[in-house]
């Protein structure tokens, strides 16, 4: 037994986070570690990369009880965290970051730059990577960074691999390569625990599956053994409909009309688009696509260089968030922590600041207005929070995604696009998002949806979209559209597809 | 709240040393004088309090000060008559300010970098127009507006007030003040909520450049003449008062409240040492000494409840 987990319950000032949880990893293993937000994984995770102290129970590494005391002694042992976003150095090379992972930390040391350089190169091929150890960190992509990671991971000798949600911003292709380097490391013995909100995903990597739920470990299973249905219904512990909610409201008029679009800079080639009111397009593709550069030109945070952009068959060419806001649009970003919400401010400032910047600057606050206006919002789309004068930061990803979504709302847009609107959202969150959309649409608001998981782009749209290195590779109808045919004109596999 | 409320009780303990150790400092007078020298000085730390609330800093108001100074008294030399000399001096103000706010929201220069070069450019190309010259010979309307010290005293002191109160009012009230908030706490989720972030910073700045003006021109009518090298270490005074006064010097917190009491509990520290008899080279080591309370009071609880913040990170 390379890791055992044995009773371990932690509690943060009156939450119980962890309640006398069993884990078992062998080596050799990849062990997916499933579970809600808030079911407790991030907190497993901390207790055995040392990052907090257990109040009861124990960890064994190969038999041998262990305390771990902090993150360095857990690295001694030969654990490894990876987290959903690459904690690099973006300024410094990725031989620099291999470096400052492996290398003596002592201050006054003579830095070996050939040897480093040797042995990123080395680490960079074991991992597959298809980039030198020159490059600056900052300037790689996601997947890229990851596989930095990994690499670091590796050349500490890691014996257990930690991934916590590794796949959440990376496409299918980037996922099957990130697969095989993990099945490669487990053939040499490695223990992985997988955590992740892809079900899909773990039926082709993980070979045993943990649940937990409200902090406690329910049941550890063989992968083959426990279905998609089976893992949502113990993750949630009630029935959740994996079907997406039905709609067949008639559509209306067209409210963007995107022609030719094209902008060198980022790599947008003549992309010709229409939503109609009360339409749901899915825009799907690899990431790197051009799909969120697209949305960020008809949001005006990029300029198109050719096309012409219509919004409700009038021509207009925002060139900043304010005009788009003043025009209609709307646009949740992928990344609400670091571009959606104002964490530090109350919910509901947060929830009418895209109605405030509609209008002049020097106009009276109305609290009342605002306290209400949000309290409703958030009754209706079921956002937790204690109050709304709450700050934004202290909710849930899925409720802040949701504030998000009331700011919008509430601005009463024509064209609302949604950028990845359920990545790293729980799965009963998701849900809601999906059959607020739904009730978005119907209220004949034309949406844009960019997603990177097939089943919400196939469940969800009424067309869908495909995009290919910064093209409309095609457009599908709804019948049209399955994971094969949406994927192959993603991977620009279309002829041998039809064929 | 809890910043404003330490504060008070700090500005109220020296007080109360005051009130045993030296009671003359309560004389009417003395406190007299510290209000009319110190009411210019919060027209500026009110308009550093907007720069450092959007996260930006300006450092030049001090060059800026003694520019416009000269600026009120050529004016009045200029036969400008009294009632209008300040908006005169606050729509110069203005341009200044305007210029710091050109460079840092429409060039995107770092703040600091934009008003360090205005602040030596300023204070050179003044030195080298009046060849370090006081301004003199200024109309006899010019000290106190023509009136009885007294009077002029209560009208500083009015104005100065109203702004600030004004200003308080609409930073709390007015959706600007909401924006300069978003904007300072995080400036790319601003923009995409749709707040005109580049007029939002360029109003900041062309703001404390007017406020700047308005305190130089009610400061330069306390005298019969104007120097043209004052207002030397302004900026860091208005800096301290907002940072005492409990903003973030990163942006998207900070209060007139807290900046009042800020300025407030440093300007008593001066007066008192003269009156407690204790050298006056004490100040700047005393003020200092505040400064970094005040840091240590911000971070010390964070250190502390780190790990409740942990506990509830772990739980999201």
């Amino acid at each position: 037994m390379l890791l055992r987990v044995h009773n371990i319950s932690k509690s943060y000032g009156g939450v119980q986070a962890l309640k006398r949880v069993h884990f078992e990893l062998e080596a050799g293993e990849i062990h997916a570690l499933v579970g809600e937000n808030g079911a407790g994984k991030s907190t497993l995770i901390r207790v055995i990369s040392g990052a907090v102290q257990p109040d009861a129970g124990f960890l064994e590494v190969d038999g041998k009880r262990v305390v771990i005391e902090d993150p360095l002694a857990s690295k001694a042992l030969g654990i490894a965290v990876i987290y959903q976003q690459p904690s690099l150095f973006p300024s410094l090379t990725v031989a620099e970051n291999i470096g400052l992972a492996l290398e003596s930390v002592s201050l006054w040391r003579r830095i070996s730059w050939k040897e480093r350089g040797r042995v990123a190169r080395d680490l960079l091929e074991r991992v597959g990577a298809r980039f030198g150890p020159e490059h600056l960190c900052g300037e790689l992509s996601m997947p890229e960074q990851q596989l930095v990671e990994i690499a670091k991971s590796i050349g500490a000798n890691a014996r257990i691999l930690i991934l916590d949600e590794p796949t959440a911003s990376l496409t299918n292709r980037e996922v099957d390569k990130l697969f095989d380097v993990l099945r490669a490391m487990r053939e040499r013995g490695t223990g992985i625990i997988y955590v992740s909100h892809r079900l899909d995903e773990l039926q082709q990597i993980a070979g045993r599956v943990t649940v937990l739920r409200d902090g406690a470990s329910l049941e550890t299973a063989p992968m083959s053994s426990v279905s998609r249905e089976d893992l949502v219904r113990m993750m949630v512990g009630r029935e959740v409909s994996s079907v997406f909610p039905k709609r067949n409201g008639p559509l209306g008029d067209v409210v963007l009309d995107a022609r030719g679009v094209s902008s060198p800079e980022c790599g947008i080639r003549d992309v010709s688009l229409t939503v109609r009111a009360g339409e749901i397009v899915g825009l799907a593709g690899l990431v790197g696509a051009g799909r969120t550069e697209f949305a960020e030109i008809l949001f005006g945070i990029r300029r198109a260089g050719k096309g012409t952009i219509q919004i409700g068959n009038r021509e207009v060419a925002p060139g900043s968030p304010e005009d788009a806001v003043r025009l209609g649009i709307a646009y949740v970003p992928e990344d609400r922590r670091r571009n959606g919400l104002i964490l530090e401010m109350p919910v509901a400032a947060n929830a009418t600041l895209g109605m405030l910047s509609r209008q002049p600057g020097l106009r009276a606050l109305d609290f009342t207005w605002e306290r209400d206006l949000a309290s409703r919002y958030a009754l209706q789309l079921g956002i937790k929070t204690a109050s709304v004068d709450a700050p934004a930061k202290t909710l849930s990803g899925g409720n802040q995604q949701k504030v998000c979504l009331s700011r919008w709302m509430a601005t009463q847009p024509s064209l609302l696009i949604l950028d990845e609107p359920t990545q790293g959202v729980d799965v009963g969150a998701k849900a809601e998002i999906h059959s607020l959309m739904v009730e978005f649409a119907s209220k004949g608001i034309a949406i844009l949806m960019i997603s990177s998981e097939l089943p919400e782009i196939l469940g969800m749209s009424d067309r869908i979209a495909v995009m290919r290195e910064g093209s409309i590779a095609g457009v599908l109808s709804r019948s049209e559209a399955t994971q094969q045919t949406v994927l192959s004109l993603a991977l620009g596999l279309g002829e041998e597809a039809r064929a | 709240m809890r910043r404003e409320l330490s504060v008070t009780v700090a500005w109220a303990a020296l007080l109360l040393v005051l009130a045993f150790a030296a009671p003359s400092f309560f004389s009417l007078s003395n406190l007299r004088d510290v209000t009319v020298a110190n009411a210019p000085v919060l027209l500026v730390a009110a308009g550093m309090t907007l720069v450092i609330i959007a996260g930006e800093i300006d450092i030049s108001v001090g060059s800026q000060f003694a520019l416009l100074s000269v600026a009120a008294g050529v004016a009045a030399k200029s036969g400008v008559p009294m009632a209008l000399m300040v908006p005169v001096t606050a729509v110069a103000g203005l341009a200044l300010g305007a210029l710091n706010g050109g460079l840092v929201a429409n060039l995107r220069i770092p703040s600091i970098v934009a008003t360090l070069a205005a602040m030596i450019a300023l204070r050179d190309a003044l030195r080298w127009a009046t060849g370090g010259a006081w301004i003199e010979g200024l109309p006899s309307r010019f000290q106190w507006f023509g009136l009885p010290q007294g009077g002029g005293e209560i009208l500083l002191v009015a104005v100065c007030a109203l702004i600030y109160g004004a200003l308080a009012w609409a930073l709390r009230n007015l959706s600007a003040g909401r924006f300069l908030y978003a904007v300072g706490s995080d400036r790319e989720a601003a923009r995409l909520a749709g707040i005109p972030v580049t007029r939002v910073l360029f109003a900041a700045f062309a703001l404390m450049g007017a406020l700047t003006a308005v305190a130089a021109a009610m400061n330069a009518i306390r005298f019969r003449e104007i120097q043209s090298n004052t207002g030397i270490g302004l900026e860091l005074k208005a800096i301290a008062a907002v940072v005492v006064g409990g903003a973030s010097i990163t942006g998207g917190r900070g209060t007139f409240t807290g900046t009042l009491l800020g300025l407030g509990l440093l300007a008593t520290i001066g007066p008192a040492l003269t009156y407690l008899g204790i050298s006056p080279y004490w100040e700047k080591a005393i003020q200092g000494a505040i400064i970094l309370c005040s840091i240590a009071f911000d971070a010390l609880p964070a250190r502390l409840t780190s790990r409740t913040k942990e506990a509830k990170l772990a739980r999201a």
